[in-house]
């Protein structure tokens, strides 16, 4: 009894064969889990399992040998840097953003140079070490020349569902994210406005190495570029590639 | 490197908010012990057992219930804002808070045992030499505790050393302010940036051992016990 018990614990957990692991931006999550129906319709026997975080984060993971079929990016940058993880000729960019200013509900905030005032204590940016959304921010608040004077007020967060989080919460008066994010939580935050003066926003997709099936992996990059999840991710608030 | 790491600004931080965070532990865990231990409080094994919750709990949950009793919207955090326009979130006092939350269970247990190793007839022979209870508690229960309860203490520190997950919900990782070396380890391994990321490690893992060595020779020094 105690040593069945015992070897149950032992067990893997329940592969199926056609288990495909895509490592996706966290702006991603809720768009991926809107598209997952069709896909896993289209390919009878697939189940479609998402693996969310910041870009930089799933980077380390695909680095340190993650198991993960796809790979899709909410910066170029990343995925250039996971440029020896991926099969480069299965790389496609599938949907585009803006960066957003959001602040609490009420709130009158409404230009960069607000972020100035004294009654701004706190703006979450993601960190822009593994956070794409904070480098988009800091090259915006570079460009506008108040990244450094702004430091002080910086909460840094781990992806740019904290952001939006952090700020739906009140805990600061104002933070970055994607105009996605911002569609998606607006009974909980307000877009202030549309911040440019950084790379334009693109998300990359690719097929990795490992992949154990690479032919479904493909099929899911494929889908993303066909029309009914592109209809499905401007809905939710994205750009065309 | 290993030095570096040791006078980084993270460290420093880790070091202030774990000493802060025992002193608190060690205020709160006496007062708790001594109710647990010495007096018939009704309900004092519920009031253990919630102190002792933090030890056991995911860090996620006490940082979530900090979030919600501290944060803007809950009914503390609103207070002091309203009153003092203080807040302890995306603050290193957050980070104390959490910490003092985490190495209470720590002192507690020991204290209260310790506490109870204590011969009570000591305290009674006290008593009748006109020691008020306080007069007691101080110069005879303590001074023949305080091995067990030491010991505690370092525990609590090298816990509160080691304090992460619900701190950086109370209050995040920014560096230069709230950024201890366990969250700056994370931040580095995140961002593949593994030599910093052990520099810290190591240093972190050398001073827990030092405290970790001090508090066992306490532990193993006994109290002083009256010969039958």
């Amino acid at each position: 009894m105690l040593r069945r018990a015992l070897l149950l614990l032992l067990l893997p957990l329940s592969v199926q064969g056609q288990e495909l692991t895509v490592s996706a931006a966290a702006s991603l999550a809720d768009a991926f889990k809107a598209l997952t129906p069709g896909f896993e319709a289209a390919h009878p026997g697939a189940k479609l399992r998402f693996n969310s975080a910041a870009s930089g984060q799933l980077l380390q993971q695909i680095a340190q040998g993650a198991p993960v079929d796809v790979f899709a990016s909410a910066d170029e940058a990343t995925m250039d840097r996971a440029q020896q993880f991926i099969t480069p000729p299965s790389r496609r960019v599938f949907a585009s953003n803006e960066l957003v200013l959001v602040t609490p509900p009420g709130s009158a905030l409404s230009s960069l140079a607000d972020l100035n005032l004294a009654g701004v204590k706190r703006i979450a940016v993601g960190k822009p070490a593994t956070v794409p959304v904070g480098r988009y921010t800091q090259q915006a608040l570079e460009s506008a020349r108040m990244w450094q004077a702004l430091q002080r007020k910086i909460v840094p967060a781990d992806n740019v569902r904290q952001v939006l989080d952090y700020v739906a919460r009140g805990e600061v008066e104002a933070g970055f994210v994607y105009r996605s994010d911002a569609q998606i939580a607006k009974r909980r935050v307000r877009a202030a406005m549309t911040v440019g003066g950084h790379e334009p926003v693109r998300y990359p997709v690719a097929v990795l190495q490992g992949s154990r099936q690479p032919a479904l992996a493909q099929a899911f990059v494929n889908y993303l570029l066909g029309q009914p999840a592109q209809a499905l991710l401007q809905q939710q608030g994205f750009g065309t590639p | 490197m290993l030095l570096d790491a040791l006078a980084s600004e993270p460290l420093l931080l880790s070091l202030r908010v774990a000493a802060l965070a025992t002193l608190c532990a060690l205020l709160l865990g006496l007062a708790l012990a001594w109710l647990v231990a010495r007096t018939r409080l009704p309900g004092r094994g519920l009031l253990e057992a919630l102190c002792m919750l933090p030890l056991v709990l995911p860090p996620t949950v006490l940082g979530y219930g900090v979030l919600l009793l501290m944060g803007r919207q809950g009914p503390i955090g609103a207070w002091l804002r309203e009153q003092f326009d203080y807040s302890l979130i995306f603050h290193w006092h957050g980070a104390v808070l959490a910490s003092t939350l985490v190495a209470l269970p720590l002192v507690l247990k020991a204290a209260s045992t310790a506490l109870a190793q204590v011969d009570p007839e000591l305290e009674a022979a006290a008593r009748t030499l006109r020691q008020s209870r306080l007069g007691v508690f101080l110069r005879v229960t303590l001074p023949l505790a305080w091995p067990g309860i030491l010991a505690g203490t370092l525990l609590a520190f090298a816990r509160a050393l080691g304090e992460f997950g619900a701190s950086l919900m109370v209050a995040g990782s920014i560096p230069g302010q709230t950024q201890t070396a366990a969250m700056a380890i994370y931040d580095h391994v995140q961002a593949g940036q593994d030599e910093a990321a052990l520099a810290l490690s190591l240093a972190v893992s050398a001073l827990s051992v030092v405290v970790l060595l001090a508090s066992n020779r306490f532990l193993q020094a006994r109290p002083i016990r009256r010969h039958d």
